[in-house]
């Protein structure tokens, strides 16, 4: 029975322990194996320390039960567990152990997960491929010459390559949903202010925001009941009651209203991805679902509004990485050079390239022509999407203009880099949530990701619509041979 | 026409030492991310309001009760260099 459990999504494995068919141990054993065979070709999960699992598996055995008895989950490595190696894939962490857990891990816990890995990222979540982690870069399972998107790489590698059963992730700019499309699996990101960001290691405040990485819809629900909810230790997060989002797992989207963009079909987009976002757009009108052409204006504005604000807020969260409480010193003669060369050496190029532009953007004499003229258009982008939610219950996009590319092919070009977010970022300026499923698949067998958005606070709608898609398609049963 | 940017005065704001190589590197590419930037110039928001955070958010307050926190020993424990109960810096007041 142990054999082969890796690829069995969350819901099954705890229903699985649950009839006693299988222990936490037959699935640890199983995972483990799966980790050694596969990662080292993908450099997906960079820390599992074995005594770490171990007193994971014996604190699981203490839990009587709960939605997720049993699962392993991979976490991101920039979610603080309570004396674990946490480095956001950055030298300036090197050797950091939080003095406490992130929020998400109490309740993830709280139902019985364990953390089976700590996930690859791009260094700070400054990202879209997984290249720039002091760990060296991780691999797409369907391809690995390819990137695995990012900068949540890590974690949606692994779940695709089943060595993690579910991961967590982070979502600033589409690191969660850009990853998940481009390694065929499910990637969600929440309302801004629906699931906790204490014990997240801050990029950008007001866009970051934890959201699950999974095989399947189900799994997605599962995960998100888990986290979400308000929690006093972060003022953003947002006391309204929590849903059942197993409930919204219904096979039924009958006459529900879906807007299609028609500034996210424009030149630009690989004709692959967008010829399988079409179809899938058929397969949902197929269903029921009435899809009508609409127009969000200021989507061409949203990447430029994206790389000032971000950077502006990373450059000040990144003040804290000094040398002074944690990670890596340099001495100095001065408290400024300590600063300096601490800094020097502990951040990578991208890091650097982000403190600085925000810095600049931020600084006397351009504070009002690059950050207040973006706060401003990030009201455009809002209007515009409060606009058509008016009329429609959600948006239907692709989530990535492109396939998964090769490594090493955008590294040197930061702009080209920073353009593979253009249909993610809108979600983030907007706090609005996201999803994106596996909706088809390239001529050379890379996946291909559809994103749904919707109101605040409407992840139910994200779970229907996909779950109906999901239903009715097989492209989440794929499974890349690595 | 692109802007030039001082990316070492720049850089001296955000506390980070840059190589020459570095330097050089940044500027080129700083320039082209800020001309890309820019053509947010032709958004026209002149009675739009600043948008600074997703949600309408107010101020959060709490009672102002002491709660457990963290201990010295915790808060101390990734220090790189420490005394006793503090975080231990190079001098910062030169001596006269």
């Amino acid at each position: 029975m142990a054999e082969g459990l890796y690829k069995l999504t969350a819901c099954k494995i705890r229903d699985l322990i649950e009839k006693k068919e299988i222990s936490v141990d037959d699935v640890v054993g199983a995972l483990t194996e799966r980790i050694q065979k596969t990662d080292k070709k993908l450099n997906a999960l960079i820390s599992l320390e074995k005594a770490d699992l171990k007193s994971e598996v014996e604190r699981v055995k203490q839990n009587k039960g709960g939605a997720l008895y049993g699962v392993p989950v991979a976490i991101k490595d920039n979610i603080c567990v309570d004396g674990r190696l946490t480095t956001c894939a950055s030298n300036i962490l090197e050797g950091f152990r939080p003095p406490y857990n992130a929020t998400v891990i109490d309740k993830l816990r709280e139902k019985g997960a364990l953390i089976c890995g700590r996930a690859n990222m791009d260094e700070f979540a400054f990202g879209s491929s997984c290249e720039t982690s002091c760990y060296g870069p991780t691999r797409n399972p369907w391809d690995t010459d390819m990137i695995p998107g990012g900068s949540s790489g890590g974690s949606a590698s692994s779940v695709a390559a089943d060595e993690a059963i579910a991961a967590l992730g982070s979502d600033t700019g589409g690191s969660i949903r850009q990853p998940a499309a481009l390694c065929g699996v499910v990637g969600m990101k929440p309302t801004y202010g629906r699931v906790s960001r204490y014990g997240l290691i801050a990029f950008a405040s007001s866009l970051d925001q934890i959201g699950p990485i999974t095989k399947d819809v189900s799994d997605c629900a599962l995960l998100l009941n888990a986290i979400s909810g308000y929690d006093p230790k972060d003022s953003t997060s947002v006391d309204i009651a929590v849903p059942d989002y197993t409930k919204s797992l219904k096979n039924d989207i009958k006459g529900m209203r879906i807007a299609i963009p028609k500034e996210y079909f424009v030149k630009g987009i690989d004709k692959e991805v967008k010829a399988a976002v079409l179809n899938g757009i058929k397969t949902l009108e197929s269903l029921g679902a009435k899809c009508d052409e609409v127009s969000l204006p200021h989507t061409e504005y949203a990447v430029s509004t994206y790389y000032i604000i971000a950077p502006a807020e990373a450059s000040s969260n990144l003040a804290r990485f000094d040398g002074v409480q944690y990670g890596l010193r340099k001495k100095g003669k001065s408290l400024i050079d300590m600063y300096k060369d601490t800094r020097a050496k502990g951040f990578g190029s991208e890091a650097k390239r982000r403190v600085i532009l925000g810095t600049y953007v931020l600084s006397s004499g351009y504070y009002d022509a690059y950050y207040l003229k973006a706060l401003k258009v990030r009201t455009k982008l809002k209007e515009d999407f409060d606009k058509v939610f008016k009329d429609f219950a959600c948006i239907v996009t692709p989530t990535s203009p492109t396939p998964a590319f090769k490594i090493g092919e955008r590294i040197d070009d930061p702009l080209s880099m920073y353009l593979s977010d253009i249909f993610t970022i809108p979600a983030n300026l907007t706090g609005i949530p996201g999803i994106s499923i596996p909706c088809g698949f390239t001529k050379k067998n890379l996946p291909i990701g559809l994103q749904i958005l919707a109101k605040p606070f409407n992840e139910e709608t994200l779970i229907r619509t996909a779950y109906t898609f999901e239903e009715n398609t097989d492209f989440h049963k794929r499974k890349p041979d690595i | 026409m692109k802007k030039k940017i001082d990316v070492e005065y720049i850089a001296n704001l955000a506390r980070i030492r840059l190589s020459k190589k570095e330097i050089d590197g940044f500027s080129g590419q700083l320039a082209d991310i800020i001309s890309f930037i820019e053509k947010l110039n032709k958004a026209d928001t002149k009675e739009t309001p600043p948008t600074t955070h997703p949600l309408p958010l107010k101020n959060v307050f709490r009672a102002d009760t002491v709660k457990k926190s963290l201990t010295q020993e915790k808060v101390l424990q990734n220090a790189p260099e420490k005394r006793e109960t503090s975080f231990k810096v190079p001098k910062i007041i030169e001596e006269s």
